[in-house]
This record gives structure tokens, sequence and C-alpha cells, in this order.
């Protein structure tokens, strides 16, 4: 499988590239990157799935700290 | 039953691409990949459901960390893979066209920004530089230590760590100078939340450089130098990557 064939790399590493970088295209496209926060969305997903560890009610500063560039 | 009920995946745009670089490289849930050619370019994609990838259940999706990680993994395995053969311009994750001609127009009113960029990153990789601050020496008072003493000791472990802290941010921009000044390009990403990363301290530079790919041993030996010589920080490097963090910024 791919696994064999490409490094498992960091998922954290991999959202910091897929998704605020890559051509910004707008346009007949389902969803318009440029106009949907894409970026805000995942950063919910990704506090949501460490909620278990954020309960010091830091839960927020991943928007402000990570916005990913 | 097509148009209607299927989108087209846009992966990456390659100058030009050998059919066989594709056998065995899979696409969006494992699907064959397919390409669109106009204007001397060649598009990357995989076509899927829009029952799934449409802009409603891909809202849901993204929100959803197990969907967006294997999205993300089978994205990046594509651009990956085209990367190891030639220059590539990825497309930034969840670019969904509704039928094929939307992908050969796109090729064809931006070709400039894409031969452009194609042209900056060929023969050139992206490489990580991450530096996190070092673990802060923390001593245990002692148990027979009075109140007072016990305060003070704690009051000058906030301040070496809030000292430790800046050297370590000040170690990092000049680890970036130097990188920058070495590489072909060179971009900070915002630091990665420690929970996220699950690193110790925290995360001073997320750090991506543009290397000519017969320079990346000179550039490694110069991160392995740095690391050697700023002792306020712990360095990491990742890669080779797809050239992700040298796309953006070509809207115009």
């Amino acid at each position: 499988m791919t696994d064999l064939l490409y490094q498992p790399v960091p998922l954290v590493d991999l959202l910091d590239r897929v998704l605020a970088t890559g051509v910004v295209i707008t346009g007949d496209v389902t969803i318009s990157i440029a106009e949907v926060d894409l970026v805000r969305i995942s950063l919910r997903a990704l506090v949501a799935s460490v909620g278990a560890l954020a309960e010091d009610g830091e839960g927020f500063d991943v928007f402000g700290s990570a916005s990913l560039g | 039953m097509t148009g209607s009920t299927e989108g087209v995946w846009l992966h990456a745009v390659v100058p030009h691409i050998d059919p066989a670089t594709l056998d065995g490289v899979p696409g969006m849930d494992g699907v064959r990949l397919s390409v669109v050619r106009a204007a001397g370019l060649t598009a990357v994609v995989s076509k899927v459901p829009l029952s799934r990838y449409g802009e409603e259940p891909m809202l849901r999706n993204l929100e959803d960390l197990t969907w967006l990680e294997s999205a993300a993994r089978a994205h990046h395995v594509v651009v990956d893979a085209l990367s190891r053969v030639g220059p590539v311009v990825p497309a930034r994750l969840a670019t969904v066209y509704l039928d094929p001609d939307g992908v050969a127009t796109l090729l064809t009113d931006r070709r400039d920004d894409f031969v452009d960029g194609l042209d900056r990153v060929a023969g050139r990789a992206e490489w990580g530089v991450k530096a996190y601050a070092m673990e802060s020496v923390t001593e245990t008072p002692g148990a027979a230590e009075s109140g007072t003493a016990y305060l003070r000791k704690r009051r000058a472990q906030l301040t070496a760590h809030s000292e430790g802290l800046e050297n370590a941010a000040r170690e990092a921009s000049a680890v970036h100078a130097t990188l920058a000044h070495f590489a072909a390009g060179a971009r900070r990403h915002a630091p990665q939340d420690r929970r996220l990363s699950g690193a110790e301290t925290a995360m001073v530079l997320n750090g991506a450089y543009l290397v000519d790919q017969d320079r990346v041993t000179e550039f490694t030996e110069l991160v392995s130098a740095l690391s050697k010589c700023h002792a306020a920080v712990r360095i990491e490097l990742t890669g080779p990557w797809p050239p992700y963090s040298f796309i953006a910024g070509e809207t115009s």
C-alpha cells in the first residue's frame, strides 16, 4: 500500500501545507477556498479532536496561534 | 450519467507527464488518476462523486478530522509522486470542479501563473525546519525549604523560563534568516500549537525553504551546523516536500 512507498508525514506538518498553501482558485469550483475559510473549519476539526487535551479552556487559542500562515 | 453526479478533484498542475508516472498512484478514495490537458499544461485530477465531494457534504467532511486526514494524505500521495518526477504546482486541498471543462478553462486562463510557478520550483524541493525552545531546567525545591525560599526559587524559575523563550525566539529568527539567505525561497508558517504537534516545549520556528536539488547536502549541513551553535533551540528538519509553501500568493 501507499505506506510502503511513501513515508508517512506528521499530519500537522501536512495540514500546514495543504490547507494554507497551494494555488488558490476561484470560479467554477464547488467550494471556493478563497471564500470559505477552510483553515478555520479544519482547525475547528482539529480542536474538536484534541478537545480532551484542551480542557484548560485554552481551546480557542488555537485559532489565534495556529492560523497556519 | 456524468457531469451532474461527478466532480473533478484537482491535485496539481504539471507541464507534461508520462502517463506511466501515474500508474499505481491512487487518487482520492483509490480511484485511477485522470489528466486534463490544455494550453500546454496538464492537470492531474481524481474523478469524485459529488455526493461526497460537492460543496455541502465536503463542508461537513472537512469538520471531521478522520476524513480531513485521509483526504490530506490521499492528495499528498499524488502531489508527492508528481514532485518526484518534475516540477509541480500543487492545488490547495479540496479544490473540486464540476466538470473537466472547468479545469481546462483554468489551465488556459491562468497559464502564465502556472508557467511562472513551475519555473520557480523546477529543480527545487521544499524543506521544513522547525525549532522548539529547549526544555527549561526546573529544579524541584527541597522538601525542607521554607516558604520564602521556595517562592524566591519559583520566581527565579519563571524569569529563567521567559528569558529562555526570548532567547529561543531570537535564535529562531537568526536560524531563519541564515536559511532564507541560502534558499531560493523562504516562508515562516505559524508555529504549531503544542497540543497538535505533541511537542514538549513551544515551537519558535516553523519554516519552509525552497532548496535547489543540487544544494540539498549543503542545506542539511547548514541546518546541522546551526543546530550545534544555537543552544536555546532544538531543531528538526523535515522533507523533501513538494513545493506547497511556494505557490500561494500567485493569485494575481
